[in-house]
């Protein structure tokens, strides 16, 4: 019996630890994977005509800049709704909302980081794009910024969820003190507990346009697909198409092993590139550990 | 200027506060709406024929059956493998790891999982599970797909779980006797269920909307009958209604609400079950 026990106990032992690493075993699997598939591009296409302005893969113009500008538009666009409303929403939830109130917006904006996005991609060619194109007489309404405004709810609740944690760390005694010189709650809020909690608001930035730019479905969807250099603001209403929305609507009629495979592989590797620089940089700003786990369900 | 904000102190917060109420207001209002709207377009496209028929006439009528029956093999396929890989790795982290750089890597790690974009998942299923390991765009490709992609979230929010084990319930266990491993399994994981049964739903919750991950790994555009062997590509709810809402022409409104409908409906209960899961386990908590 003893025996058998430890027998038992050793082998459970080695699974679990070997199922702790495999975190680790899959980020490295990602990147190869897309090393192996995405890096025979630059033995295809030239490096300059990979940094060219033209997107035309029938005709061998595998141009990436109108993707990553159109990436960026869109992202960009979408940051400066995310990042007032979701640092908004926190102050509100953490620090002036009533606790009923907080119990019914908390679930509210976690329900949002669960719609799926082709929901949204779906309500945003059906309602919200012929709102933008009659509202600001445009020739489509499927543009960067119907783009922006549902890819800025979709980082929504991440921003609220980070920024609410960081502002929850603060410790009272800060918020005491404001008080007892006399600051008013609201000179408090600015002045002492946003200052507190910088690190941790900007971890939430951070995290929100990472999860913006790497959105895909809903940009497919609704930004009209047209790769177009986007680089004045003016941009912003006109089509564009993403690094992701590239991928997603073109891989499924690529032939394996094709020059056109390779390069979106490649613009996957730039994308994954992009998302680890971005979650590298926010986990290493200093900031309460133990609700991680909200952090990542957002 | 200034002076006149300093003297009016309390009428500037009382701006501030309702500007940051509006704030909040206007974050949540969409998101109601966009339920209640789909609710109520969707609702009169919901019969029995709906859940339970083939689609027909290229898919512009006749019901959804393949798609819901595909979403809940790939979310069962999903479970099946990001389940117990999750909660093993939750267990290490929480009762076997020290702080060691090891172990921070694979904290890093676990972020990074999390925030890599999901058509990238799709393209690593390609390459990895239907082009190398030659599984082809089937329900096993995407289930596995899916099960990376969902990891973090269930190892996260187990292990936050187990932490909230208080350390004293594993010292008394262990000074009766028992092993560790007993203890994790009789004493930790009891107590623990009920907070990494709601982050399993969640992430199970997230992998059902998903369709980024699966176009490439699984998903078929039309299929007429069910599929038969993991082997098999399916139809899947999120992947249908992006089909017939940008790739069929004429494609009657009511059926696509109504495929919206049921996805929603598909998600947003099993996020109220993790909700109602969670909820009741904190107020019967005693410790």
């Amino acid at each position: 019996m003893e025996k058998s026990l430890n027998w038992r106990e050793f082998i459970i032992t080695r699974l679990i630890k070997a199922s702790g690493y495999s975190a680790i075993i899959f980020v490295a699997l990602i990147f190869v994977f897309l090393l192996r598939e995405g890096l025979p591009t630059l033995g295809e296409v030239e490096l300059k005509s990979l940094l060219s302005i033209r997107w035309y893969p029938i005709e061998d113009y595998f141009g990436i800049l109108p993707l990553i500008t159109g990436s960026l538009i869109v992202t960009l666009g979408a940051a400066l709704i995310a990042v007032p409303f979701g640092i908004g929403t926190a102050v509100y939830i953490s620090e002036i909302a009533p606790r009923w109130m907080r119990e019914i917006l908390k679930p509210l904006v976690e329900l949002l980081g669960g719609l799926p996005s082709v929901v949204l991609g779906f309500l945003g060619i059906l309602v919200l794009s012929p709102y933008i194109r009659i509202l600001l007489d445009l020739p489509t309404g499927l543009t960067a910024l119907t783009g922006s405004l549902l890819l800025g709810g979709i980082a929504v609740p991440t921003v609220v969820s980070v920024a609410e944690d960081a502002l929850d760390a603060v410790p009272r005694a800060y918020r005491e003190g404001a008080w007892a010189l006399g600051a008013t709650r609201w000179q408090t809020i600015w002045r002492v507990t946003l200052p507190a909690a910088r690190s941790g608001v900007l971890t939430a930035v951070m995290l929100g346009v990472g999860r913006a730019i790497g959105e895909t479905m809903t940009v497919m969807m609704v930004t009209g697909n047209a790769p177009v250099l986007a680089l004045k603001l003016g941009s912003l209403f006109s089509p564009v198409r993403t690094m992701t929305a590239t991928i997603a609507a073109e891989m499924g009629e690529v032939a394996n092993g094709s020059t056109h495979y390779h390069v979106l592989f490649f613009i996957g590797m730039v994308l994954f590139l992009i998302s680890l620089g971005v979650n590298i940089a926010a986990s290493s700003v200093v900031f309460r550990a133990k609700k991680r786990a909200e952090r990542i369900l957002s | 200027m200034k002076r006149i904000l300093a003297r009016n102190r309390h009428l500037v917060q009382r701006l501030g506060f309702t500007g940051i109420t509006l704030m909040a207001v206007l974050t949540v209002i969409p998101i109601v709406a966009v339920v209640i709207y789909i609710l109520i377009q969707g609702a009169p496209a919901i019969s029995w024929e709906f859940l339970s028929g083939f689609p027909r006439d290229g898919m512009r009528a006749g019901g959804i059956l393949p798609a819901i029956v595909g979403t809940l093999y790939l979310t069962v396929g999903t479970a099946v493998f990001s389940v117990p890989l999750g909660i093993a790795a939750a267990i290490y982290l929480s009762e076997y790891a020290a702080d060691t750089p090891l172990t921070r890597t694979i904290r890093i790690a676990i972020i990074n999982l999390a925030g890599i974009p999901s058509v990238v998942y799709g393209l690593f299923g390609l390459g990895l599970f239907v082009l190398f390991l030659k599984f082809g765009t089937s329900i096993l490709a995407a289930s596995l797909t899916l099960s990376i992609m969902t990891l973090p979230v269930i190892i996260s929010t187990a292990e936050e779980s187990l932490r909230s084990v208080p350390q004293a319930f594993r010292t008394v266990s262990i000074s009766l006797g028992a092993t560790r491993w007993q203890t994790i399994r009789r004493i930790v994981l009891k107590e623990a269920l009920p907070g990494i049964l709601t982050g399993v739903i969640l992430g199970l919750e997230r992998a059902a909307g998903e369709t980024a991950p699966i176009l490439f790994t699984g998903a078929a555009f039309f299929l007429p009958r069910l599929p038969h062997t993991p082997f098999d590509a399916t139809m899947a709810l999120p992947y249908h209604l992006f089909v017939i809402s940008t790739q069929v022409p004429e494609m009657p409104i009511q059926i696509q609400y109504g495929t919206a409908l049921v996805l929603l409906a598909f998600v947003l209960t099993m996020n109220l079950i993790a909700t109602v899961i969670r909820s009741r386990a904190r107020a019967k908590r005693q410790w």
